[in-house]
């Protein structure tokens, strides 16, 4: 079977009818949830705390279902208008952009703490409009994705390369937009399921990716004071409230008013 | 699209992304439809942290709301007090959806569109980085 990347465009393959099969599919919904959830898996983000993710070719919302069902807020971006559309009748939570990744990211500096993308940046690979130079492409989007990332913000895209000129194509992009990080691979030796995981990191976090397997070096040194969490969030909350009540004050889920009708202030 | 993403989206045009007057984007003709969305308090503070004040209070003049403080609110959810205001906001920030309207860079003059709530940012080739 050939590779849709060489079919056509991705948001002429992407048409209408394709996007319901694609999206109806309980066999590519089964397969997108896992891949969504082992990206996540790998992003390896503190439970403890909100995060603002971004999906990258977010397509009919597959993806972003998953992230939703993990109690993530997110935005997502996709060229093909028949899958933007699909996911809004799916009631997709996250915002929606009609765009071009290979015209970069469009948010401003620091605005998400992680990203992931499920199938889609492989398409940056093809040159799909006349002019369209692939390593340009490649660069505008690792270099504007990093931009919008919060300082050791990760990114995990699952992807099909054809071949390892395109895994050395998005691997040398993202390395010099200044990601730190590596290729992962799933069940390498099946033909059928083997599944490549790019796992990056914009600058040090304090929690770093899981690399466990990845092939490529990553950028150690990580803050020694910034690991040592030794409260969970929780147990933080609950003492901050206990001190708080003691001085007297109300505090949240202990008032009777929390329910009250009012109007909104703004 | 919600009123929230209007305080980190900005203009695709390489060229605007290192000029002051790119951001925000001005707003104009937006038909604002309200929707319900699950309350996260904790989300909204760490949303808060990031949000760049004086452009929320920019974005909603544009589109008709003069009653945003001046200065950000500092807001602990553990607080009675607090989480009526984070109410306040989450109604503004993650159930304010632009159905319709325009967005327009203030240095390049391009226009985006929204439409059926999704903004369109693909960009002519002329303007293509
Ligand atoms: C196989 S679908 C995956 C969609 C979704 N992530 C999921 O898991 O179901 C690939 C998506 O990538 C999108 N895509 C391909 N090239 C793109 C580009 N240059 N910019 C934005 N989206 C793109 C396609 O429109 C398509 O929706
Ligand atoms: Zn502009």
């Amino acid at each position: 079977m050939s590779r849709p990347e060489e079919l056509a465009p991705p948001e002429i393959f992407y048409g209408d009818t394709e996007s319901f099969k694609y999206t109806s599919s309980t066999r590519v919904q089964h397969i997108q949830a896992k891949m969504t959830l082992r990206a996540l898996d790998l992003l390896n983000l503190s439970p403890d705390e909100p995060h603002f993710l971004l999906d990258l070719g977010c397509g009919s919302g597959l993806s972003g279902e998953i992230l939703t069902e993990e109690g993530y807020n997110w935005v997502g971006m996709d060229i093909s208008p028949s899958m933007l559309a699909t996911a809004l009748d799916r009631d997709a939570d996250g915002d929606l952009i009609l765009s071009d990744l290979g015209n970069g990211v469009p948010f401003r500096a620091g605005t998400f703490d992680a990203a992931i993308s499920i199938s889609a940046i492989q398409w940056l690979c093809n040159v799909d409009a006349v002019g369209n130079d692939p390593k340009k492409r490649l660069l505008r989007f690792f270099n504007t994705l990093y931009a919008s990332l919060a300082r050791g913000g990760k990114f995990v895209a699952q992807f099909y390369p054809k071949d390892q000129g395109q895994i050395d194509d998005i691997l040398s992009a993202a390395k010099v937009s200044g990601f730190g990080g590596g290729l992962i691979i799933d069940e390498p030796d099946s033909k059928r399921n083997k599944k490549h995981y790019l796992v990056l990191s914009a600058g040090i976090s304090d929690r770093s990716v899981n690399l466990e397997g990845a092939e490529m070096e990553v950028s150690a040194k990580k803050d020694k004071r910034k690991l040592k969490k030794l409260e969970s969030r929780k147990s933080f909350i609950n003492r901050k409230k206990e001190t708080m009540r003691k001085r007297g004050r109300v505090v949240a889920n202990d008032s009777k008013f929390t329910a009250r009708k009012r109007r909104p202030r703004f | 699209m919600k009123f929230l993403t209007t305080n980190f989206i900005q203009c695709a045009v390489k060229g605007c992304q290192s000029s002051d007057s790119s951001f925000p984007l001005k707003y104009e003709e937006c038909e604002l439809v309200a929707e319900t969305q699950e309350f996260k308090p904790e989300f909204l503070v760490h949303m808060l942290e990031k949000i760049n004040w004086s452009a929320l209070v920019q974005v909603a003049r544009d589109l008709g709301n003069d009653n945003l403080p001046t200065e950000k609110p500092e807001l602990d959810p553990i607080m009675e007090d607090d989480v009526l205001i984070l109410k306040d906001l989450h109604n503004l920030l993650v159930e304010t959806n632009i159905l319709n309207g325009k967005m327009i860079c203030n240095n390049c003059g391009h226009i985006y569109f929204i439409k059926n709530s999704i903004p369109n940012f693909l960009l002519p080739p002329h303007l293509c980085n």
